[in-house]
This record gives C-alpha cells, sequence and structure tokens, in this order.
C-alpha cells in the first residue's frame, strides 16, 4: 500500500557490529545514487559554468567559470526573478492552503473515524485515489472544468454568483488552485498516521484541566502532530515549487504565471540553453534546501530525517 | 506421554567468564557448574548479568574472556545453531508467519531428523496444545504461546534447556500453574534446565539448585531452603524473602555462639550460622520467626529479645498479619505473625516487645552490599547509557 | 459551537489559585462538544467530493463520443473502451504499453538495490551511516526538475542517447530513497529476537535470512514495490528530461495537451485507476476481516 510509507510501526534498535556483509548490502545502491544522483548535480554544476561554444551552433557549450550565467538571472530585463518570486510564493500559498483543508480531513479519518474501522479505511483509500488515476489528466479535468465555456463557470455565471467578465484558467489562481489540489493526498497521509496515533485520553485530560475546544486543539492537539505536519508541508512545498505543469499553458496557467520549472524546462529541452538551465536549477535547489533546513530546525522535529 | 527422549541433559561448566559491552560490564569473573538433570535457577534483580549469562551460554553472545563447556565439550567458540541448546525466549519469539506445527517442527528440519510432524506432534501433545497445530501464534493466548515455545525447544532433546524469564508475561494465577508444569516437564524428560528470574518465590518453587546473581556476579549459591534459612549476605537477606537485620560489635563468644550489641540490647547468633566472629557484625533473622509480646518476655538464654517498642503499623494479609515495630535506637523490626489468635488485637501504638530463637539468627558476610564497581549496572542507567552511544553513533 | 465559551457570570477575572464558580460544569460541556459535531463530517465530504471530481470527470470523459480532442461532451459510447488501440496508431497504447515496461523494470531494481540498504541500514552499524541515510534523504528532498536535469545533463555530458534505458535509469534512482525508507521502516519493526530463536533452533545465517527474516519483511517489500511502480508510471517530469523520442503514458498526455486528448487516454486512466483501487480495497478489506476473525478466535 502506498501509504505504508508513513506507518512506521513500534521499532526494535538491533544495530550490530558492521561486517563485510553490511558493506556488500550497502555498495550496489549507494555506486547507484552516486553515479545516479550525485554525479548529475556535479555534472549541473559544471553545466551551470559553461560558455557558449565560439561560432558552435545553438545548443554548443564549453566549460568554463562563467559565473555570470547565475548573475544573468537575476537580470532585470531578461532575468528570471519573478519566476523565482512566483515558484516560491505560489508553492507556500499552496503548501498553506493544503494543510488547511487536509487537517480536518485527516482529523476526522484518524480520529473521528475510529470507531468505524471499516468507513476509516474506505476514506483512506479514498484519499489516496488520486494517487491511481494520471496527475496530469486530473489537472487538465480541473482545466476543462475551470474553463470559460464549462457548464460550472456558464452555471455560476448565470445566476449571477460569478461576474460576467470573471476568467479562471491562466490566472495565478488557477495554478494555485492546482498545485494545491494536487498535493493534498501527500499533506494528508502524513498528517493522518500522525492523527490516528494521537491519545485521545490527553485531549480529555486537556479538556479536563479547564481548555477550552480551541485551547485543546492549540495547545496539545497541534504539538502532538508537529512531525505529521512538517513531514506533510515538506512533501507538499518541495515539489510545489519545482512543479511546472499546472503553471504550464496547456494546463491550468497562462503567460504570467510561468515557475522555476517551465523555465527550466523550456531553457533545456527547446531553447537548448543549457547553462540558465542549469543554473536556475542549482539555484533553485539550494534555496529549498536552506528553507528546509531552517524549518526543520525551527520546528525542532530533525529527528524526521 | 512423554516423548522418548534418548539422550540425556549434559552438565554446564563456565570457566572464568568476563562480559564487557561498550561502558560497562555486564559479568565479572564468573565460575558456575550446572550438573546434568537438574533444575537450575539464575536469580537476582534487572541488570544483575543473568540474561546476559544465559545468552552467553545459548552462544547469542560471545564472552569477553572465560570457557563455556557443556557436557564436558567447549563451545566457546562456537555459534548459536551450532550448539546443542535450546531457549524459550521471554517474548516467546515465536515466528508468526508459520503455523504452532511448524513453528515446533522448524528446529528438526534444520537438522534433518526423520518424522519431523511426527515429534513436533508428540512435543504439542506433551504441552496438551495438540489440537492448535494449524493456528498461527497470534491466535493463542500468553499462556498457550508460552507452552508452544516450550514444546518448540524441547523437541530438540537439547542437552540445555535456557529459560529467560518465560513466565514474566502471564498472570499471576497461570504463572503460578505453569510453573508447577514446567517442574513436572524437566522431571519427566530429564533434561538440564537454566532458568532465569527476578522472581525469587518462582526460583525457590521451581529449582533444585538456585544462584543469586548481583552486579554481575554470583553471591550465593544453594538448595533454596538452605539460601532461605541461611543467607550468606545483606543482598540474599533481602533479595530472598524478607529480613530483619541489625548490626554491632561482638561482644561475647562462647564455644558454640557469638554476641554482639545492637544498639544496646544483646544479640545472640550460633558461630555456625554466622560468617563473622569478631569486630563489627551484621545479623539478623526472617520476620515470620520473631513474635510479639505484650509484657516483657522472661529472660531466656535460647532467645533473643528486644524491647519495648511501639507498633507503629498493623496490616491484615489473610494467612498472616504483619506488624512494623519501631524499637528506640534498632529502627523498624518486620514481624508476620500466623493468625491464630483473632482476639490479639494489637493495634498501632501498642507497646510491645519482640523475640526468637537463636537457633533462627544467621550473621551474614557483609556489612552493607558495598559496590562491586561502579555503581551504574541498573538497567535504566544501562538503557540510557546505550542510547546516548546508539545517539552519538548515528548523528556522528 | 460557542456553547463551551460560557464566560464568568459577571466577567471577574478569578484570583489565581481559585477556580471560577462552574468550572466543573464548564469541563464536562467542553469535553461533549469537541471538535467536530456535525461541521466536521459535512466538511469532509465536501473535501472528498472536491478530491474525486476530477477522477469522475476523466472517468466520464472515457465514454464520450469525441472525435479529435474530448473537450465537449458529444454523446455516450462505449467505442473509445472496445478500440483503444485504433486512434493515431495506437499510439495511446504504445505509451501505456511503454509506461508498463519502464514501471516493471525500474521497480524491481529499485526494489532489489533499496531492500539492501534498508537491511544494512537496519541492521549494521558503521561510521558512514548518517551520511548513507543523507544520501538516501536527498533525493526525496530535491526537487524533480533538479533531478530531471542533472541526469539530462550528465547523459548529455557523457554522450549516452536519450531512450528506454536513460528513462528505466533515472525512475530506478528516484525510486530507490522511497524504497529504502519503506523497508528500512519494516526491518525496524521486526523483532531481533525471532532471529535469535532462528539461530537457537539451528538454523545457520542464510536460513535465518530466507525463513525467519525474508517472508516477515515481506509485505513491507511488496508495499515498496507497490508505491515504486505507481511513483514510476505517473512520473512526467523526469522522464520529460531523460525520455529522447519515448513516449511514456503521462508524456504522451502532456504532448496532447496543446492539440486534445483523444477519449483513448481516458480509457487508459480509468481502466488502470479502477484495476488498482480493486487491488487496494481487496487488500485492506481482507486484512481487515483476517484481523476480526483473529480477534474472534483469540477472544
Amino acid at each position: 500500500m502506498a501509504f505504508a510509507v508513513f506507518t512506521p510501526a513500534e521499532t526494535h534498535e538491533a544495530p550490530k557490529k558492521s561486517s563485510k556483509l553490511a558493506l556488500l548490502l550497502l555498495l550496489p545502491g549507494v555506486l547507484y545514487l552516486g553515479l545516479f544522483f550525485l554525479t548529475p548535480l556535479v555534472s549541473l554544476v559544471l553545466t551551470s559554468l559553461q560558455v557558449p561554444r565560439p561560432d558552435g551552433d545553438v545548443g554548443q557549450y564549453d566549460y568554463a567559470f562563467n559565473w555570470q550565467n547565475y548573475t544573468a538571472l537575476f537580470d532585470p530585463d531578461d532575468g528570471y526573478f519573478p519566476h523565482i518570486l512566483r515558484s516560491f510564493g505560489y508553492a507556500l500559498l499552496a503548501t498553506v492552503l493544503a494543510l488547511l483543508i487536509s487537517y480536518p480531513i485527516a482529523y476526522f479519518i484518524g480520529v473521528k473515524a475510529r470507531k468505524w474501522p471499516m468507513l476509516q479505511s474506505l476514506l483512506l483509500v479514498l484519499v489516496i485515489a488520486p494517487f491511481f488515476i494520471s496527475f496530469l489528466l486530473r489537472t487538465l479535468a480541473w482545466k476543462q472544468l475551470l474553463s470559460d465555456e464549462s457548464f460550472v463557470i456558464t452555471g455560476l455565471k448565470a445566476v449571477s454568483l460569478l461576474a460576467p467578465d470573471a476568467h479562471f484558467t491562466g490566472t495565478p489562481f488557477a495554478v494555485v488552485f492546482g498545485i494545491t489540489y494536487n498535493f493534498i493526498p501527500f499533506m494528508t497521509l502524513p498528517l493522518y498516521t500522525n492523527l490516528e496515533r494521537l491519545d485521545i485520553r490527553m485531549l480529555e485530560a486537556g479538556a479536563d484541566l479547564y481548555a477550552s475546544p480551541f485551547h485543546v486543539f492549540r495547545k496539545i492537539t497541534v504539538p502532538l502532530t508537529m512531525p505529521g505536519i512538517v513531514a506533510g508541508t515538506l512533501l507538499t512545498f518541495i515539489p510545489a515549487a519545482g512543479d511546472y505543469v499546472n503553471a504550464s499553458r496547456d494546463f491550468l496557467g497562462g503567460p504570467d504565471t510561468q515557475m522555476i520549472g517551465n523555465v527550466i524546462e523550456a531553457n533545456f529541452l527547446v531553447l537548448e540553453n543549457y547553462p540558465a538551465a542549469a543554473a536556475l536549477s542549482i539555484l533553485l535547489m539550494v534555496v529549498i534546501l536552506v528553507l528546509v533546513g531552517a524549518y526543520v530546525k525551527r520546528s525542532g522535529t530533525e529527528d524526521l530525517l | 506421554m512423554p516423548i522418548d527422549f534418548a539422550e540425556r541433559g549434559a552438565d554446564l561448566e563456565l570457566v572464568g567468564i568476563h562480559k564487557r559491552f561498550p561502558g560497562f560490564t555486564a559479568i565479572e569473573n564468573l565460575d558456575l557448574k550446572i550438573e546434568a538433570g537438574s533444575f537450575f535457577a539464575l536469580l537476582g534483580p534487572s541488570g544483575c548479568g543473568k540474561t546476559t549469562t544465559l545468552r552467553l551460554v545459548a552462544g547469542l553472545e560471545a564472552p569477553t574472556r572465560g570457557r563455556i563447556l557443556i557436557g564436558g565439550t567447549d563451545v566457546t567458540d562456537t555459534k548459536a545453531h551450532e550448539r546443542p541448546v535450546n531457549t524459550v525466549f521471554q517474548s516467546y519469539a515465536l515466528f508468526p508467519h508459520m503455523s504452532v506445527l511448524e513453528n515446533v517442527a522448524f528446529g528438526l528440519r534444520r537438522r534433518k531428523v526423520a518424522d519431523v510432524l511426527g515429534l513436533a506432534r508428540a512435543a504439542l501433545k506433551l504441552v496438551e496444545l495438540d489440537h492448535l497445530a494449524q493456528r498461527r501464534p497470534a491466535q493463542l493466548s500468553g499462556g498457550q504461546q508460552q507452552r508452544v515455545a516450550l514444546a518448540r525447544a524441547i523437541v530438540n532433546r537439547p542437552a540445555l534447556l535456557l529459560l529467560d524469564e518465560p513466565l514474566g508475561a502471564l498472570d499471576l494465577k497461570l504463572r503460578r500453574q505453569m510453573q508447577l508444569e514446567l517442574k513436572k516437564i524437566q522431571l519427566d524428560v530429564g533434561l538440564t534446565f537454566l532458568h532465569v528470574t527476578h522472581d525469587q518465590e518462582e526460583a525457590m518453587t521451581m529449582a533444585d539448585t538456585v544462584a543469586v546473581m548481583n552486579k554481575g556476579a554470583i553471591e550465593q549459591m544453594g538448595a533454596p531452603r538452605a539460601l532461605y534459612e541461611l543467607p550468606r549476605t545483606v543482598f540474599v537477606a533481602n533479595f530472598l524473602g524478607q529480613s530483619n537485620l541489625f548490626t554491632g560489635e561482638v561482644v561475647a563468644t562462647s564455644d558454640t555462639a557469638i554476641s554482639i550489641d545492637a544498639g544496646g540490647s544483646k544479640l545472640t547468633v550460633p558461630t555456625a550460622r554466622a560468617e563473622r566472629h569478631r569486630g563489627r557484625v551484621t545479623i539478623g533473622v526472617r520476620p515470620e520467626k520473631l513474635t510479639v509480646h505484650r509484657t516483657a518476655p522472661a529472660p531466656d538464654a535460647d532467645r533473643n529479645a528486644l524491647g519495648p517498642g511501639r507498633v507503629s503499623d498493623v496490616s491484615f494479609a489473610g494467612v498472616s498479619t504483619q506488624y512494623t515495630v519501631e524499637l528506640a535506637g534498632l529502627g523498624s523490626v518486620l514481624v508476620f505473625e500466623q493468625n491464630l489468635d483473632p482476639a490479639m488485637g494489637v493495634s498501632p501504638g501498642t507497646e510491645v516487645w519482640v523475640s526468637w530463637e537463636v537457633a533462627h539468627t544467621f550473621g551474614l558476610a557483609d556489612e552493607a552490599s558495598e559496590p562491586r564497581f561502579v555503581d551504574d549496572t541498573r538497567t535504566s542507567e544501562i538503557a540510557a547509557r546505550r542510547r546516548e552511544t546508539l545517539k552519538a553513533e548515528l548523528e556522528g | 459551537m460557542s456553547g463551551g465559551q460560557a464566560a464568568t457570570p459577571d466577567g471577574v477575572a478569578p484570583s489565581p489559585g481559585m477556580l471560577p464558580p462552574g468550572a466543573a460544569v464548564r469541563s464536562i460541556r467542553h469535553r461533549r462538544i469537541g471538535l467536530g459535531g456535525w461541521l466536521l463530517p459535512t466538511y469532509t465530504v465536501i473535501a472528498f467530493v472536491f478530491l474525486l471530481v476530477p477522477i469522475v470527470y476523466t472517468f466520464v470523459f472515457s465514454f464520450n463520443d469525441s472525435l479529435k480532442s474530448n473537450i465537449s461532451w458529444r454523446g455516450f459510447t462505449f467505442e473509445k473502451w472496445t478500440n483503444v488501440c485504433v486512434v493515431e496508431n495506437g499510439a495511446v497504447c504504445t505509451a501505456f504499453t511503454n509506461s508498463l515496461l519502464i514501471g516493471g523494470v525500474s521497480t524491481i531494481a529499485a526494489t532489489v538495490l533499496g531492500t539492501m540498504i534498508a537491511l544494512a541500514l537496519a541492521r549494521y552499524k558503521f561510521g558512514a551511516r548518517s551520511a548513507i541515510s543523507l544520501l538516501i534523504f536527498l533525493p526525496m528532498a530535491t526537487p524533480e526538475v533538479v533531478l530531471g536535469a542533472g541526469l539530462a545533463s550528465q547523459f548529455l555530458a557523457v554522450g549516452v542517447p536519450k531512450d528506454m534505458l536513460t528513462i528505466i535509469l533515472a525512475h530506478t534512482m528516484f525510486c530507490l530513497s522511497f524504497v529504502v525508507v519503506t523497508v528500512k521502516a519494516r526491518v525496524a519493526s521486526l523483532d531481533p529476537t525471532l532471529e535469535e530463536a532462528g539461530r537457537d533452533l539451528y538454523a545457520p545465517p542464510w536460513q535465518v535470512f530466507w525463513r525467519i527474516t525474508f517472508p516477515l519483511l515481506l509485505p513491507g517489500i511488496l508495499a515498496a514495490a507497490l508505491l515504486s511502480f505507481s511513483l514510476s508510471f505517473d512520473d512526467f517530469i523526469i522522464t520529460n528530461f531523460n525520455s529522447g523520442s519515448v513516449n511514456t503514458f503521462p508524456k504522451y498526455i502532456y504532448v496532447a495537451a496543446s492539440r486534445g486528448i483523444p477519449a483513448e487516454a481516458n480509457v487508459i486512466a480509468s481502466a488502470v485507476f479502477i484495476f488498482a483501487i480493486v487491488i487496494v480495497l481487496t487488500a485492506q478489506f481482507s486484512k481487515q476481516s483476517r484481523e476480526r476473525r483473529l480477534a474472534k478466535r483469540a477472544g
């Protein structure tokens, strides 16, 4: 089951002394990650410093130490500062929205539905159901449902719940909507596994000690489910910041909603401007690692890593 | 129907065993010999090294120093699966993915014995669980699981059967019942049993020989009754049952007895029952040997008497009544009295005297249990330290 | 839902250390109200409708009698389900079988490599342990677009042409970490005394592994493989950077999105969805009824 990842059971620590066997077990996988995860990052760094080959065709570059590839990203005229800002802004907004939407769902499944295990299982399956259908098709479905001609929009306009000139697809609203939608399961699952193990007696003890429902929630439930909140927000924020499907023009985005991912894709696969794409990728990764590191440290959940 | 065992149990000998773990010593210079066919109990508090001893014998740990001999053969460098030893684990460790029958057959299959299933069924019959052979361990109660674990071990006719607190997880009533059954099975099959427990009553009921372990070494060893009636150290006197202890200088010595001055009272102990005969000596007596008097008892050379004191607590425990008597200069004394006279009616505050026969007194070898090595071998501290080192390893 | 907020009658703050009158009554009322009532279930129902709308939409439009693009409803037909592989010379089906093949191969590779690492991490201690844990964690904390661009730049630098193999190499890489995390949790929850019992019962090390450790880890390994396959099957971003001219099912949809997706894509997605849901539901409910049976027998 997909959600097994998030349910570590009771654990037994029994590390033995190191041995040749351990080395043998580790070696193939570690070599693999070295070859297809670490060296690509090195390759990316090297590419990000390349210069165009003199008299070369489009897409031909030489290794150099062209630091300007990075400063060019922030060029006020044709730099990518707005895209960078947009990426992290959309991702942050979507993460907060997904958390607000998911927490009550996870609370209901994990705490309220405990009395009915069948219902609990069914709801859990429904939460992961979107995983089983291509996320591109799901996003396209929203595009069609939110398009100007769709029955949803025309219907809302007909009953004057929407201004006649209201328009969704291609707007930042639609992109954030799409990202939020796509990552709700990633947010709900870790929250659920945390809430499922929450000892209700603690909430009762809180109530017994004169805490109002709001205070019980803020002072007891939220701190106890912090690991789930951190895991969920990371699982949402990291991929959201690098996403380029939702913001793509063929999906929910428009010319003014392009994120870093779109720029990297365009530079790498269309314009063959590899150094720019690589520099942006490195920038994206560094910013995310710094943000994630600070966040995890602040929330005091280093153990999660 | 007991299984027809071809072999008999073998004797076990531990010679100069040391076991150090990073950060602490679990066993210090342990020598032990267990006779073939006996039921031997290692008794001690948690962290005393008794489970480590068992794991060394099983081959699950290797000693830092020393030799292990089973039936005269040195097995120190032999791996666990090559030793003629089987263990009944505290958690039972039944394989959850196999049926009860397959669990019992596991060891036989590894040794490629003929008629595996027949022997396994016979072993299950011995523990009266043959009707549950096809169930999974999770479908059995705690007591049934315990019996399966026992059958899984004895079906292999090990030279030595190791029991690691196998009754610890059972409730009191089931525990008492299993103790008797275990003892019966041991007599039936004639194996050597090495039983580790922290329950002194369990050790005394079941074992032929009890060794009391403390801080990685054996304090005293002997038949249960001998240990109880004549403890040699403060630790044994207090761990095996309860004791009233008094310490004082020896003031008189005769051919057969010595007397000490304990807080102004003269207490006598037979020389044969005392470990030390001069200087400061700690003597003791079991609470049930004491008698409570409402008036001062007449002086009697065969009895030690203390008093007057004041009863500070009375608690009725059905078969007996327990009195705590405060004696000036000596602290409190515990008395267990059989409920023969319901009208006795000693209540808190009453002035009383206590007395007991000199012949029931014992003299100890030590005064207070001096720590043999650093006083950090308690389980909680070991666990805390282990956690720290693990954490350091994970982070470093 | 403000019933629990009954303030002290005259608004006088109770002095510290003294209970306000009616404190006991308040605590009882709080307990009964809690977070929920009818609000939470209603919200949950609405949230699930929101979650499932696009799935229903995709399923419904697999029956649309569409021409080239599948945007407006033109009438009901089974034809797309019965003739999936006809449209565009079967391009949808080729992309689909490619995805199955890639998912299968990279799942096997990632599961084998990842299980080995998980065993080593959970069972042995060695100096580089935390470095290796970090190496496992980093790919999961790296945006897919970076993983994809990095691999593509390396393939470009070394001169490896992008094809099926490069996709499989890429997918194995990002599935590996998820396998390690899943299986490691399972190894950690395995009681080490079970293996000791095996050793005690005359099983040499390799028999202890195959007869005790492996069967007990199998559910975790299967879960990891399932996760791995679904990650690979639905991956678009990393694939897009490393696929060259090879089409996978998600890539087919991405490319076709600009000119209109044929209803056949909906047919395949819906079929996969139904297949997966049936498997998961069966697994979930058989597990539950088994547990209930066990509970009944034991009790």
